[in-house]
């Protein structure tokens, strides 16, 4: 073991250290204190991070003891940290587009009271701690104390803003979706503990590999974690939270659509690829799951008038991706897009934020139009952003969906062509998204006009440095079609055993060529539609059936909600109030009655009772002579 | 003497004690009745003990004739103590309402 990997436990340490002093300093820290530490203890985390990287890409990767979490009589489950390969490249992820995030906030939260501003920062390194827990964690017990872990923060970040009410509920919302989800990855670490014994992942992916569970045994558990993954990755039917988690400040979006949180679920499933590779069904449904949600979200995107809203909608598509790569066994083609997407995405959503900045909060595109000039940088990076996302050539985004698109097609025709569907409407919405708020002309008031300004250098910094990593991340895994060697998929190869699919140079050519040349058209179309936008009246027929977002909230309103209230009700009113409290209150108004009756008897005449009492000895005589034998 | 004409007799005695204190409003009538059927007791108790002391049963323990015949004596010399207590307190209730009459002591009534 080297002397770096002595160190590991500081990365998550750091991120929980700031969260302490943040969150109990709260009240003493002045806004530059606080923004340093949270800042700076994700920088240090970063650091680490970097030389856990290099020096497990010399071939050294530990899992390494800490102590027991659980002893029980059959079971032992160590807080364990797994550095390996994956968890690595993720760790970067999570402290390195965390750490420009945090920069980001300390100038977008800078109007915030000094007290929110710490609880904010507290938030977020508390944010980032339990993802990297989730991520180091050596075992699924540790990986699901991150998993709640970021279940609870998000909670607290979307509802930050906590005094307005839809907050509040969005918050709740994603709070419960997400334990929906937590409930199957927790019967299915149920499931392991009782069928093996362990949890750990060598032992549970060796115990796999060597067929000591039965096929029903595997199916139901991939299952289970699929259900986890689509609470955490916001998957059909559990994704309307993360169009709701919009409510947070927009950097918080940022971190919970790129570098945290909605990963969770790919990572997962790429940690457990040995057991996935195992379920052809659960993969099937994966596949399903994945396509509908990416054909679904892109479709809704497409009228969404609310700056961040299409973006949300965006990273629900772009799951969908990931999913359909983990569906067809394309694992490193899923985490290839994890790392490219959360560049690009952060990138959008941090220039997004500077965006509703310099408009003063202002949210919805169709007051916004003609940003270019006002704000150069953020323009460009957001342009750099959609190009990446459409998938042009040459950036980040082209190198990772290209690979799902060629795996989809290894798999079957029907499923790469919906997918490249999926692509086209992607590249098509993001730039309606870019044209109608950067170009043409300015549709707010005037004051707003006025306003507009280019953010100050902490938020534009971050801006710059993404849209560099949106147009060189894909360089890492350039295939081999194209000259290159695929040095992530090389890198994560120990542990990651993707299904190889291998076409021939010239399909791939031919793949790239179409997907390329339908986005670029696609690309054009949104140009002539836009260029000239004017707000449109309302739409009508299916457009407005998609501005609705399909009605899916409704539909679960009507579905599952309004059911569940109205049994709720029925308890509050019908079997509480009238049943438990009528047998509480009756029992006392019979008391109060009865004694207002017998009160009577007490005549205060002395022969009275005394006529009483003979009659009770009567009776008394009676029981004994009749009954008693 | 046959038993059963004592405990007749005693029967007798009791039933007219309880109706005197049933239907009679005056305290020292009332008060008389009680010791009636106190005496109906005691007379009962006497006529059962010497029954049983001429039983067969009873005569390898001939002492036990004249256990209740003592027992009552200490019955009545309870039962005059009480009467004491019971006419001081009949007096007192005639100096505060100049009445013997049970029925005006009905303040606790309801």
């Amino acid at each position: 073991m080297t002397n770096i990997f002595k160190l590991i436990w500081l990365i998550p340490i750091l991120p929980l250290i700031g969260f302490m002093l943040n969150g109990l300093g709260r009240k003493a820290f002045s806004k530059g204190v606080s923004g340093f530490i949270g800042t700076g203890v994700v920088l240090a985390s970063f650091v680490i991070s970097l030389f856990v990287f290099l020096d497990v890409k010399n071939g050294n990767a530990h899992t390494v003891h800490y102590f027991d979490f659980l002893h029980l009589t059959a079971y032992k489950i160590g807080f364990d940290f797994k550095i390996d390969q994956l968890s690595s490249l993720f760790l970067l992820i999570i402290t390195g587009v965390g750490f420009l995030i945090h920069l980001y906030s300390t100038a977008y939260m800078h109007e915030e009271d000094s007290k929110d501003f710490a609880k904010y920062f507290s938030y977020l390194n508390l944010f980032v701690f339990s993802m990297l827990l989730l991520v180091m964690g050596g075992n699924f017990v540790i990986m699901f104390i991150g998993w709640e872990g970021v279940g609870l923060c998000s909670y607290l970040l979307i509802g930050y803003w906590f005094k307005n009410n839809d907050y509040t509920n969005a918050a709740k919302k994603a709070f419960i979706m997400n334990r929906i989800g937590d409930l199957g990855f927790l019967l299915a670490v149920f499931w392991l503990l009782a069928k093996l014994g362990t949890v750990s992942y060598d032992e549970v992916f060796s115990a796999a590999s060597l067929a000591k569970l039965s096929a029903t045994d595997i199916t139901g558990i991939t299952l289970l974690l699929f259900v986890g993954a689509t609470g955490k990755s916001a998957q059909i039917p559990l994704y309307t939270w993360l169009p709701d988690a919009m409510a947070g400040p927009t950097p918080v979006s940022a971190l919970i659509h790129a570098a945290t949180m909605v990963t969770a679920g790919i990572y997962m499933i790429a940690r457990s690829n040995v057991l996935f590779s195992m379920a052809e069904h659960t993969q099937t449904i994966i596949t399903i799951v994945g396509l509908a949600t990416a054909l679904f979200a892109a479709s809704i995107a497409i009228k969404q008038n609310d700056i961040k809203k299409v973006l949300a909608y965006s990273t629900v598509s772009q799951l969908g991706f990931m999913f359909i790569a983990l569906g067809t066994g394309n694992y490193v083609a899923a985490v290839f897009h994890v790392l490219t997407h959360a560049f690009f995405k952060a990138l959008m959503f941090l220039g997004s934020g500077s965006v509703i900045h310099a408009m003063g909060g202002e949210q919805d595109i169709r007051r916004m139009g003609g940003l270019h000039k006002h704000m150069k940088i953020t323009s460009i990076t957001f342009f750099i952003g959609c190009l990446a996302i459409a998938g042009i050539p040459g950036l980040s985004g082209f190198f990772s969906k290209d690979e799902i698109l060629a795996g989809a097609y290894g798999h079957s025709k029907l499923i790469y062509s919906l997918t490249l569907f999926a692509a086209l409407l992607t590249a098509f919405y993001m730039f309606r998204l870019y044209i109608i708020t950067f170009t043409g002309k300015f549709r707010g008031t005037t004051v707003q006009e006025h306003h507009l300004h280019e953010s100050p250098w902490a938020m534009t910094v971050p801006l710059i440095i993404l849209a560099i990593l949106s147009v060189i991340g894909g360089y890492v895994g350039v295939p081999e079609s194209l000259g290159g060697h695929h040095e992530l998929a090389a890198f994560l190869g120990p542990v990651v055993k993707s299904a190889q699919h291998h076409l021939n140079h010239n399909t791939e050519y031919i793949l790239m060529a179409l997907s390329t040349g339908l986005v670029l058209l696609s690309i054009l179309f949104a140009w002539t539609r836009f260029k000239n936008y004017k707000v449109e009246a309302e739409s009508t027929g299916f457009g407005r059936i998609l501005q609705n977002k399909w009605y899916v909230d409704e539909i679960y309103n009507a579905v599952i909600l309004n059911p569940l209230k109205g049994l709720s009700n029925f308890f509050s009113n019908v079997i509480e109030k009238k049943g438990i409290d009528g047998v509480v209150n009756g029992a006392g108004k019979a008391v109060n009655y009865g004694s207002r009756q017998l009160r009577w008897l007490q005549s205060g005449q002395v022969g009275a009772y005394i006529l009483l009492m003979v009659i009770g000895i009567l009776c008394l005589f009676i029981v004994q002579l009749f009954f008693n034998n | 003497m046959d038993i059963k004409a004592y405990i007749a007799l005693a029967l007798t005695l009791f039933t007219i004690g309880v109706i005197g204190v049933l239907v009679r409003r005056n305290a020292i009538i009332i008060f008389m009745c009680v010791e009636l059927m106190l005496n109906a007791v005691n007379l009962l108790l006497v006529g059962f003990s010497k029954m049983h002391a001429i039983s067969p049963a009873a005569k390898a323990l001939p002492t036990y004739a004249s256990d209740a015949q003592i027992f009552v004596f200490f019955i009545m010399v309870v039962a005059a103590a009480e009467v004491s207590v019971g006419l001081a307190i009949i007096v007192m209730m005639y100096r505060n309402t100049h009445s013997v009459d049970v029925n005006f002591l009905n303040r606790l009534k309801n």
